[in-house]
């Protein structure tokens, strides 16, 4: 039905759906404060959105601290300054890694699991048939959804953050020939705990623009089990490039608000 | 007892394609009413609309107080409260059992305790004739238990209004027969307003005491059951009756060369076959709002098909014309 709504394209069309989504981030907001809070079903999504995303990201993190401690090393080398290695290792990872591997889990796995979920239960009409017997589903399961996302992103974000750090160590100090010493004392010379403040908050908004981008297009799947899929895709491709936007405009916003460790 | 509603005006859309237009009705207090329509003319939109699902264009839909077409999201709520609606395919919660789905709406809704839903859910369960099955997942059952799984979700919270989308859709002809026997049955025990979209001929010309048909992106009719089945207009005759003749074309309606070469090969529709015998509760006392076999006919004048209000009319669309061409 969706599909023949808009028979010719309109060019208002980008600019609707954009309104949309955030029309639809505007009511899970106001739905946000309503009683009684569902935690149920925010324990049980948090548990499973933990589920789907620890061991990928753990995974994940390992070879993205190696990759940053393989250009650092090499690059620090270079300036004849490896004492510094450990510190551009936490810095990096902890600043830019951690968030952006966070952003990626949390929309390829936690999102597109949320959207087929919400998109099965529209096509099926298990959606309406909780709007008839009285029930919001943005109130019953966006909002545990959204919040269970942003809860998991927070605790992904400080997993890869360690492992991160632990897996550039390892290669900096084993493979590289580093010396363990240097590398640990150097830890805070250039890192400081804003960093890893900002980065929560960084995990935390990924986690509220991945659940909400993914709530939106599930709910508003349609055309059967093909709109159920291609809504899964959208959502993905849309969270992440809203993520990688969000996150550059607050590592912008960060740098002016707290000045770098020494300046 | 059940509550009225009253729809003015109506009129719905997608996309500058209108799907009907000033639709007017009132669906009495406590009645059973059928609406029908070819496939795609907008009968299960017209179902959601009068949940609030969706919004009409243009109208208003009364009920008690409210007007469902302009109230507030929480005003929808709240009225949302008096409805059961019986979808499709059910819609039941396919992460819960049946026992739990049917539960949904008493521990969402209200301060109970385990030990009365429990006697509440079974008894509805009993009702849909799901004894038995009430751990199993809705992938683990067949359409029909779902469907009446579906019912007995929607009867939970005693609601004042029932819709059903389709309820003979994908049953067989014995299914359906129960199916609607339960329908009659459950109008009589709750007085309940009832509305139920279909396209099964058998149920509305047996089941409702209002017929209505949706037809080329208007109300074509709606009127009593014995208005409708006594009607010569060539829409609702051959609607009713399942045949080919007519204005309803395969794809839409026919244009007017078709209908003019209809004309010239002489076709022309049978005679209106005899109107059946209302279905009656399975109790054998009346329900509250049934009339009396031929009352609207006699009120009004209209001599109902020969051979109307026999106990042996057959129900199957068809089989009045044969039996008529086989005494011809």
């Amino acid at each position: 039905m969706r599909m023949s709504e808009r028979s010719s394209w309109q060019p208002t069309a980008p600019l609707r759906a954009t309104g949309n989504l955030f029309g639809f981030a505007l009511d899970v907001f106001r739905a946000l404060p309503r009683r009684p809070f569902q935690w149920r079903e925010f324990l049980q999504q948090a548990w499973f959105l933990a589920s789907v995303t620890i061991v990928p990201t753990a995974l994940v993190a390992i070879p993205f601290g190696a990759v940053i401690a393989l250009q650092v090393g090499g690059l620090i080398k270079q300036f004849g300054a490896q004492s510094f290695a450990g510190a551009a290792m936490v810095l990096a990872v902890v600043r830019e890694a951690a968030p952006i591997a966070t952003a990626l889990l949390i929309a390829g796995a936690g999102g597109s699991a949320i959207c087929a979920d919400l998109g099965s239960r529209k096509i099926r009409e298990e959606l309406d048939a909780m709007r008839v017997l009285g029930i919001d589903p943005l109130h019953r399961l966006v909002v545990p959804r959204v919040l269970g996302a942003m809860f998991v992103a927070f605790f992904l974000n400080g997993l890869v953050s360690v492992v991160g750090v632990i897996g550039g160590y390892i290669f900096n100090v084993i493979l590289q020939g580093g010396t363990p010493g240097a590398y640990l004392a150097s830890f805070t010379a250039l890192a400081q705990l804003p960093d890893l403040w900002a980065g929560e908050i960084k995990a935390l908004v990924f986690g509220l623009i991945a659940g909400i981008v993914a709530s939106y297009k599930g709910m508003n799947a349609g055309g059967g089990p093909k709109g159920v899929g291609d809504a899964v895709n959208q959502s993905v491709v849309i969270t992440f490039m809203l993520l990688f936007f969000a996150n550059f405009v607050m590592q912008a916003i960060y740098f002016q608000v707290v000045p770098p460790k020494g300046a | 007892m059940g509550v009225e509603i009253r729809v003015e005006g109506l009129t719905k859309s997608f996309g500058g394609q209108v799907i009907w237009r000033d639709v007017t009705l009132t669906l009495p207090s406590g009645e059973i009413n059928v609406m029908l329509g070819p496939s795609g003319t907008g009968k299960s939109v017209f179902l959601k609309c009068l949940v609030g699902l969706l919004k009409p264009d243009r109208g208003h839909i009364y009920i008690e107080s409210h007007d469902l077409a302009t109230c507030g999201e929480r005003e929808l709520y709240e009225v949302r409260k008096l409805f059961g609606v019986l979808f499709q395919d059910g819609a039941l919660f396919g992460s819960m059992n049946l026992y739990d789905n049917v539960a949904f709406p008493l521990r969402e809704h209200t301060r109970r305790s385990e030990s009365e839903i429990r006697s509440i859910v079974m008894e509805k369960i009993e009702l849909v004739g799901l004894l038995g099955a009430e751990r199993k997942l809705p992938g683990e059952i067949s359409g029909g238990m779902r469907k009446r799984a579906g019912l007995a979700r929607a009867l939970v919270l005693d609601p004042q209004i029932m819709l059903f989308d389709e309820p003979d859709s994908g049953l067989d002809p014995v299914r359906t027969a129960y199916l609607n026997q339960l329908i009659v049955d459950l109008n009589q025990q709750t007085g309940a307003t009832f509305l139920i979209v279909t396209h099964d001929i058998n149920t509305a010309r047996t089941v409702p005491d209002n017929i209505g048909l949706l037809y080329h992106r208007h109300l074509a009719m709606f009127g009593p059951r014995e208005m409708c089945l006594c009607s010569e207009e060539p829409v609702v005759r051959q609607f009713l009756n399942a045949q080919r003749i007519g204005p309803i074309g395969m794809a839409e309606e026919k244009d007017a060369d078709e209908l003019a070469a209809e004309a010239a090969s002489g076709a022309a529709l049978p005679p209106l076959p005899p109107i059946p015998l209302q279905l009656e509760p399975s109790n054998g006392l009346p329900r509250y709002t049934q009339r009396p076999a031929g009352q609207w006919c006699l009120a009004h004048g209209v001599k109902p098909p020969p051979g109307s209000f026999q106990p042996n009319v057959s129900t199957a669309p068809g089989a009045a014309f044969a039996a008529e061409r086989g005494r011809a």
